[in-house]
């Protein structure tokens, strides 16, 4: 008899709209059950793909929080929903008569490591958008602030913090990654950015491949949907300060929000839900965006714009109000001879 | 009479209940509770209008393409916008692909999955249904994965990525494709029709959505061996037809606007076919844990409340009891094609009423019948030409999508996610959402009991399931709950 060296993975839902685990279906190369197989990842239960119903699942969750079920990775989907007034009746988990956030703590307690997939399950998410109806909390932290369900001091068996997948929805290699990087041992305190997200993706700017560079160097700025040019100065977008590698690792193939025409909205960082303003606007102090791009003084951007819309092509300045392109690039020669 | 409680109940979108009450070993009475409350009603008042386009979609990640088309068309309606063909191929290509998508992963992936159980161990195609659909390793997977994720490459050309996208818009698509991009789309419909005509059906698709009675259902299975011929097989066995029948009242927003008629169209099916009456909706919520209005009534989604009564006697499930001219309803692929008149449809609830075969029949024909109709519309893009209205296009007062918006005003935006008939009703004052009411379609068939006592359509679908000793989990309560595709984040949202 040979031992199941293959971690195991329990994947709970709450307050979110399991959007994670649809986009988590969109894996490919290979599809997400053969990925989980080549990694050692084994799913103990995941509510929309197991086949376990009703008493056999209530019978695996009593045996992970008494103990006789090991339990290796929790995976948990949505935010913690305290309400009304901390009892967490907004969510019973179904069959159980019980509040699903006792049985995160529950489980947490006897997890070895502790996931929260997307930005509802790490930050609060949508769900805690305008007065927060739900009393909608992370796992690990209620906005920008640690705390969230299982409160700051919490460490998981492995001595890591809860590892938030932030991302509405998260990339299925944000979720796969980690997975993989787990069964490696290959992953630590170390790996995880000043918000607990993985450094991997979140070490990196959704700005970076953005298709729309060459608008945003000149500032050729979109004006409406469907315009080509850059969406920071008018159309709301973050992608110059919100961490994820959208641009690099694609989605669906070949797609991101800014390559869908839309601004990013920063749905990896905490508060995304709650900007302050209408998400398809830009706020501006006398013309000038408030959210400048990471790391820029401000001066220097100022400057930089200015420069950089009094050089701008006639080409680049015309395509990116049009929603195709009206001049193409000029033919050159690109050779020293010819 | 005993008492069974089934939950957690999975490979439905979110989380569900159902309360059973047994005499006899069968069901004589159910109950569905809606555990989880998140307030998306509550959440968009004192919003821009616009952010809603941003919100809704987070309503649900299985439906989020409709959510936004409900927002959107909600929206337009308040602009008086209209989309530019272009504008309006997209949004029939992005919400089909949706649909139909969902429709896929309910198959294999949901319903599918209860036939390799181990309760049916001794059925002579137990064999067989274990090693093509059991949850997770069944065969089919390795087909049905690789399959779906680059059908979905149409989200990642048209609409940035799936779900939560923003291409949608009141005034169209914010995605414009080029040349290279339409090709790309055409390929990987070819694709997705490559497959679906190897391995869920065995034919041309044309073949099967011409398939116009059940005599020509019958003729047409004889020696088929695809995935719908062995549902079929497994339906006669189990007699799935004679399982799961509700009221057989249907309702749909109609669905497809790609030019200026629907492909499926709106109305109401009960016994015949009527128009569509929006103004006949109203939402109970004598056992719901919500509020009542001042009048006691129940309110049209214009008028509609939205707050909160964990405490409320009586009360069951978070989610409303929406009736139309007081009745229950059911909707979804087979309301759909009950009121679009799909002649084998029509026929099979003729002859045995709305059933858990008939429900999935309905998804499997649109997988067969949109697909063609998606290749029509993505070779009628043309680039180059308008993908978005915007009536400011060349002024410089541009800024924001919510200026062209009345300040004030009341919309509806009604259309059909894979799940059937969704509403978004909208009332903006000075500027912002004063309120924003959201019907979903598992609300129609997952609704409680009304005033009048009157069950849901699920509940209505439980009773007289036979009930074998010692099942904790009966399978074919499982069977007729998961044959409704429920969306439960959706419900109550």
């Amino acid at each position: 008899m040979t031992t199941d060296t293959r971690l195991n993975l329990l994947w709970l839902q709450s307050g979110g709209c399991g959007g994670c685990t649809l986009s988590l279906l969109n894996a490919e190369q290979p599809h997400l059950y053969a990925h989980l197989e080549q990694s050692g990842i084994r799913l103990l239960w995941h509510p929309s793909l197991s086949a376990a119903s009703g008493g056999a699942v209530r019978q695996l969750l009593a045996d992970c929080v008494e103990g006789r079920q090991q339990l290796d990775i929790l995976c948990v989907e949505g935010s913690l929903l305290t309400g009304p007034n901390g009892s967490g009746r907004f969510h019973m988990l179904s069959g159980t008569g019980r509040p699903m956030i006792e049985w995160v703590r529950q489980l947490a307690a006897r997890a070895r490591h502790v996931l929260a997939v997307g930005s509802c399950a790490a930050f609060g998410g949508i769900t805690a958008a305008g007065g927060n109806p739900s009393g909608a909390v992370g796992l690990q932290y209620d906005g920008d602030q640690l705390g969230g369900l299982l409160g700051q001091g919490f460490r998981s068996a492995s001595g890591l913090p809860v590892i938030n997948i932030a991302g509405c929805p998260t990339h299925p290699g944000w979720v796969l990654d980690t997975l993989l990087a787990l069964a490696l041992q290959r992953f630590d305190a170390a790996d995880l950015d000043p918000l607990n997200r993985p450094r991997f993706y979140a070490d990196h700017l959704v700005h970076h491949g953005c298709p729309r560079n060459e608008f945003y160097e000149f500032k050729a700025s979109a004006e409406k949907p469907s315009d080509q040019g850059c969406m920071m100065e008018h159309m709301g977008c973050k992608g110059t300060q919100a961490h994820a590698d959208c641009n690099t690792r694609l989605w669906n193939g070949a797609g991101s929000c800014l390559r869908g025409g839309y601004a990013c909205v920063s749905c990896t960082e905490p508060h995304f839900e709650e900007p302050g303003h209408p998400f398809a606007e830009t706020p501006k102090i006398a013309g000038i965006p408030i959210g400048l791009p990471s790391d820029m003084p401000k001066a220097w951007f100022v400057a930089l714009a200015a420069l950089s819309k009094s050089a701008t092509p006639k080409r680049v300045r015309e395509n990116a109000v049009a929603d195709h392109t009206v001049i193409t690039p000029a033919v050159k020669k690109t050779g020293l001879k010819g | 009479m005993s008492q069974l409680i089934v939950g957690p109940f999975n490979r439905v979108e979110g989380d569900l209940e159902v309360s059973l009450e047994i005499a006899e070993g069968r069901v004589v009475s159910a109950q569905v509770n809606s555990p989880m409350y998140r307030g998306f009603e509550q959440i968009l008042a004192g919003k821009a209008p616009a952010d809603a386009l941003v919100i809704v979609p987070r309503i649900c990640g299985i439906c989020s393409v409709s959510q936004s088309h409900a927002a959107a068309s909600a929206l337009r309606h308040l602009s008086g916008h209209e989309m530019p063909p272009n504008g309006r191929l997209a949004t029939c290509l992005i919400t089909a692909c949706e649909n139909l998508a969902d429709h896929l992963t309910h198959f294999y992936l949901f319903f599918m999955p209860d036939f390799a159980r181990p309760a049916y161990r001794k059925r002579p195609w137990f064999a067989r249904a274990e090693a093509r659909f059991k949850a997770e390793t069944g065969a089919a997977m390795n087909e049905v994965l690789p399959a779906r994720a680059e059908f979905m490459h149409l989200m990642g050309l048209m609409a940035g990525k799936w779900p939560h996208t923003l291409s949608l818009q009141p005034g169209g698509s914010a995605k414009p494709l080029t040349q290279a991009e339409i090709l790309g789309l055409i390929t990987l419909l070819r694709g997705f029709r490559r497959f679906l005509e190897r391995h869920t059906f065995g034919d041309a698709l044309e073949n099967i959505a011409g398939l116009t009675s059940l005599a020509a259902l019958q003729r047409w299975r004889a020696g088929k061996a695809s995935d719908l011929a062995f549902f079929l097989d497994l339906a006669d066995d189990l007699k799935l037809n004679s399982l799961g029948r509700a009221e057989d009242r249907f309702l749909s927003y109609g669905a497809y606007q790609s030019g200026d008629g629907l492909l499926f169209p709106s109305g109401v099916w009960d016994r015949v076919p009527h128009a569509l009456d929006s103004q006949a909706i109203s939402e109970d919520v004598s056992h719901a844990w919500m509020a009542t209005g001042a009048t006691g009534e129940p309110l049209p989604p214009s008028h509609g409340l939205t707050q909160p009564s964990p405490d409320k006697p009586d009360a069951y499930t978070w989610c409303k009891a929406p009736r139309y001219a007081g009745q229950v309803m059911e909707t979804g692929a087979l309301a759909r094609q009950m009121v679009a008149g799909h002649p084998l449809i029509r026929e099979l609830v003729a002859t045995s009423g709305g059933s858990v075969l008939a429900r999935v029949l309905a998804r499997l024909l649109e997988l067969a019948i949109v697909l063609p109709e998606m290749q029509r519309w993505a070779a009628a893009l043309k680039p180059g030409e308008a993908w978005c209205h915007d009536e400011k296009m060349h002024e410089k007062t541009r800024d924001k999508t919510h200026d062209r918006l009345p300040e004030d005003g009341s919309s509806v935006g009604l259309v059909e996610a894979a799940r059937g008939a969704l509403g978004h009703w909208l009332t903006v004052r000075h500027g912002r959402i004063e309120s924003y009411q959201i019907i979903a379609p598992t609300t129609w068939n997952f609704s409680p009991r009304d005033r009048r006592e009157t069950p849901g359509a699920l509940e209505q679908a439980l009773v007289g399931i036979e009930i074998e000793d010692g099942e904790d989990t009966p399978v074919a309560v499982q069977h007729v709950v998961r044959s409704f595709d429920p969306c439960m984040v959706c419900t109550v949202h």
